[in-house]
């Protein structure tokens, strides 16, 4: 009860005109840099810190949390309606959030996309409201072998999704591996594959490739196809929300899940990417129109958009409980908080009551004032979708060197952008799946560099990642999905021979 | 909107006329905005300070152009460095260091030496603590030493920032000193290494004290030593009644070991006198604000100041040692 009253004085803060002022202003900032490729929250909450300096510390983050939320709602609006995730965690959304788009199905799909991120934000905002400390020594509990375990679970989800032959999902997995593998090493800390080139030194960044591999390839693939824009068709007024909203409800099984699996990865802290890429696997298998994943299904763009709001949010609480961020943007935030003298760790709850209630108070409200700004937008950016093809495809082109160019502040990032965009053409044209490829740049020196440390510590033993309960629950379930459709396969049988 | 325009107007004219009234202080001074380059990960130690200088140069206009800081991580920090290095006669770069100035260059084999940039000043320096999880029984650094020594060789694992670097250092030093070995887990940044310490994954950890105390404060880990010649000068009771001059030093408690860590400022080749006397100048006025002051505080930093030939003498120093250390540990590149 004591939190409940805490959480009412917190809305007092929050509510407070100028603190009004500073959300809206926050969110708007935040969608325009989650639209830029590359900008991304961390960039933008970075640029925008010193801004806030000058202002209370409670107002304060609370503009940087809206920023965040802006930035989380924003990645989604290009994923959707031009196949360019502006955010790792958006590179779910386009499996089905594009081919709605390009079936003049933009509004329903950037309403669901919305409407989720909303509904997992909130979900995680009680969870953090009514469970904050108990959920807070939970994620001590993950050293290297548990997070190397959600990873793996993270890959097999994901794995066989594609209906393309086995053995093209493996060489592309492989090669984003490969790709991944560029750069430092960070357990013995040489450089590997970079070929004497210092360009190569920070390795292949996610955001360089997936703005080539999905937006430039997808430009050039549309060039061959003759210039023909197929979202021209999109509806352009609000009562597509509406109508949306009807359909939505019938996914709440999916909802419910897919805020689970944010919630429990956005403390781990293993993050929003892998969420939504967890939570998409897993709905297209226990989807019922799971066959149709990939193709446009609505479904298929709630599961990863509440996962990766609901992870995005959840990532908070680490950082304020424990002092360690669960996303890149959350470090950022964290280094605001210690400029503003608050020194984020078990303590902050009990010394700082007024600022943690405050903040999660504008939570709340932050995701309502963003939910109402990018629907009413909805029609907007859907008629984006009507512009001549001749005319958005240039600017798509210089939206994304800007992205790749501001990831590092390099030119080379460009080229290099230009050269995963012609690759992406011929995987594509090859029927090459990319999402595989993707999903190990994005995991796989993360899911690497926790084998690693696991393995020094267990002296190289493969028996620490069955040394608990939890670690070898998390494996088991990953082998599980990675052979579910073995396992399908041989019940079906199984029924078959006694029928 | 209008009226703060107006304001910020009015501010830069009052400024700049201060400039003009001291000469001697402005005869360079930028034109374009300042690129502050961090060569380490956003949230880390490097990257606070640089914004928290940031924060304090924008706050108090102690500076006509913006600041901006820019993380250039890749390849332990070489990207950082290499960046600096290939922007000679630029003087609108300037970069925040840390160990991996020696460290880097030492471990990876890439072509880079701090001689390369040009000193401006050192800012602080960083202290290493040794910590442990607040419910093991190892009370002080002999007790945790004894306990290292009974385990089997390697059993006791210490995490650290980085492969090659600091943390790793000091492991192989105190491995040295007392006749230990443990097994080192690098991680990417200290305040996750902190953690992992709570959570028990790790037995202990050489974190800085900016890394780890909010964790003392909530009553989780436990001091243990202070690698530095004599306690620090904090005497703010943190935990317990504790404060950080309470920790003593390693070498009281019979770990001969001293490492700090340098926090300075370099900027571009070939700068010329006038730019770096006005860095120079800008940092003295960052160091002189109330935000500086807390900032240093609240991570118990060692608040030497040089500038000029004795802090390149200082770095020169600094470099040989790291070379003794590296090429002791065997984390000397291959071809070096």
């Amino acid at each position: 009860m004591e939190e409940l009253a805490n959480l009412f004085q917190g809305f007092a803060i929050a509510l407070q005109p100028f603190n009004i002022m500073v959300m809206v202003l926050g969110i708007v900032l935040g969608v325009v840099i989650g639209v830029l490729p590359g900008l991304g929250g961390a960039n933008g909450v970075a640029i925008l810190l010193p801004l806030t300096f000058s202002m209370p510390p409670t107002s304060a983050i609370i503009m940087l949390s809206c920023i965040y939320w802006g930035a989380l709602f924003g990645g989604a609006i290009t994923s959707i309606l031009f196949n360019i995730p502006g955010e790792p965690w958006s590179v779910a959304t386009t499996f089905d959030g594009y081919p709605m788009a390009q079936q003049g199905k933009a509004g329903e799909a950037l309403t669901a996309a919305f409407t989720s991120s909303f509904v997992g934000a909130l979900f995680a905002v009680v969870m953090i409201t009514l469970v904050a400390p108990l959920v807070a020594s939970f994620a001590l509990r993950f050293g290297p072998a548990e997070k190397f375990a959600v990873y793996f679970l993270a890959f097999c989800s994901f794995v066989g999704l594609s209906k393309e032959p086995p053995f093209k999902t493996i060489a592309a997995m492989m090669m984003g591996f490969a790709l991944a593998a560029v750069g430092l090493d960070s357990i013995t800390g040489q450089l590997r594959l970079t070929f004497g080139f210092t360009e190569m030194l920070n390795g292949f960044d996610f955001l360089i490739a997936v703005i080539g591999l999905f937006g430039i390839g997808e430009i050039l693939l549309t060039m061959e196809e003759g210039l023909s824009f197929r979202g021209g068709k999109a509806k352009i007024n609000l009562r597509v929300v509406v109508q949306t909203w009807k359909e939505l409800p019938a996914y709440w099984m999916t909802s419910l899940r897919s805020c689970l699996i944010g919630c429990w990865m956005g403390i781990t802290p293993a993050g929003a990417t892998p969420a939504s890429f967890m939570s998409y696997g897993i709905a297209k298998r226990m989807s019922k129109k799971g066959n149709n994943f990939g193709k446009g299904e609505i479904e298929g763009v709630v599961a990863p958009e509440t996962a990766a709001h609901a992870a995005g949010t959840a990532a908070l609480l680490p950082m304020l409980s424990l002092g360690v961020p669960g996303s890149p943007t959350a470090a950022v935030l964290l280094g605001g908080l210690l400029i503003w003298g608050l020194q984020p760790g078990p303590m902050l709850f009990v010394e700082q009551k007024e600022f943690v209630w405050g903040l999660i108070a504008s939570m709340y409200l932050g995701n309502l004032v963003g939910l109402i700004v990018v629907l009413t937008c909805v029609p907007i950016f859907a008629a984006i979708l009507r512009i001549p093809f001749s005319i958005i495809a240039p600017l798509i082109l210089v939206l994304c060197a800007i992205g790749a160019y501001s990831v590092h502040s390099s030119t080379f990032d460009v080229i290099l952008m230009l050269v995963f965009g012609v690759i992406g053409y011929l995987l594509k044209k090859c029927n090459y799946p990319l999402a595989p490829l993707v999903l190990a740049i994005v995991l796989g020196d993360k899911a690497e560099e926790a084998f690693r440390q696991s393995l020094l510590g267990s002296q190289g033993s493969l028996g620490i990642f069955f040394s608990n309960a939890l670690v070898s629950t998390i494996m088991i379930l990953g082998l599980i999905a990675l052979f579910w459709s073995v396992i399908q396969q041989g019940y079906t049988r199984l029924r078959g021979a006694t029928a | 909107m209008k009226r703060s325009a107006e304001f910020a107007l009015a501010t830069m004219a009052a400024l700049y006329a201060g400039a003009m009234a001291a000469p001697a202080l402005a005869a360079w001074e930028p034109v374009r905005p300042v690129e502050f380059i961090v060569p380490a990960g956003t949230g880390g130690g490097a990257d606070q300070m640089a914004r928290t200088i940031q924060g304090i140069v924008t706050k108090h206009n102690l500076m006509k152009q913006p600041m901006v800081v820019i993380n250039k991580s890749g390849g332990a920090g070489g990207e950082g460095f290499l960046d600096l290095k290939a922007s000679g006669g630029n003087p609108h770069k300037i970069i925040i260091t840390l160990s991996n100035l020696f460290t880097t260059p030492l471990a990876t084999g890439i072509p880079f030496s701090w001689k390369d940039l040009t000193p401006v000043a050192m800012l602080a320096l960083d202290e290493f603590v040794l910590w442990v999880n607040a419910e093991q029984p190892f009370k002080t650094t002999k007790d945790f030493i004894a306990a290292v020594k009974a385990a089997p060789a390697g059993t006791m694992k210490m995490g650290g920032t980085g492969s090659k670097q600091e943390d790793q250092i000091i492991t192989v030093a105190i491995e040295k000193a007392a006749g230990v070995r443990f097994t080192y887990i690098p991680y990417k940044g200290g305040g996750e290494v902190a953690v992992q310490l709570v959570g028990n994954h790790v037995e202990s950890t050489v974190n800085n004290p900016i890394e780890a105390v909010a964790q003392w404060r909530g009553g989780k880990l436990r001091p243990l030593c202070v690698f530095d010649a004599k306690p620090m000068a904090y005497d703010e009771p943190i935990a317990d009644g504790k404060s950080w001059k309470d920790i003593p030093s390693c070498k009281s408690q019979g770990l001969d070991i001293e490492y700090l860590m340098l926090r300075g400022i370099f900027m571009s080749p070939r700068a010329t006198k006038d730019q770096v006397e006005y860095y120079v100048d800008l940092f003295k006025k960052v160091r002189a604000t109330p935000e500086w002051l807390d900032f240093m505080k609240s991570g118990a930093f060692n608040t030497t100041f040089l500038t000029g030939a004795d802090y390149a003498k200082w770095v020169e120093i600094e470099e040989k040692r790291h070379e003794t250390l590296m090429k002791d540990a065997g984390f000397l590149a291959t071809g070096n």
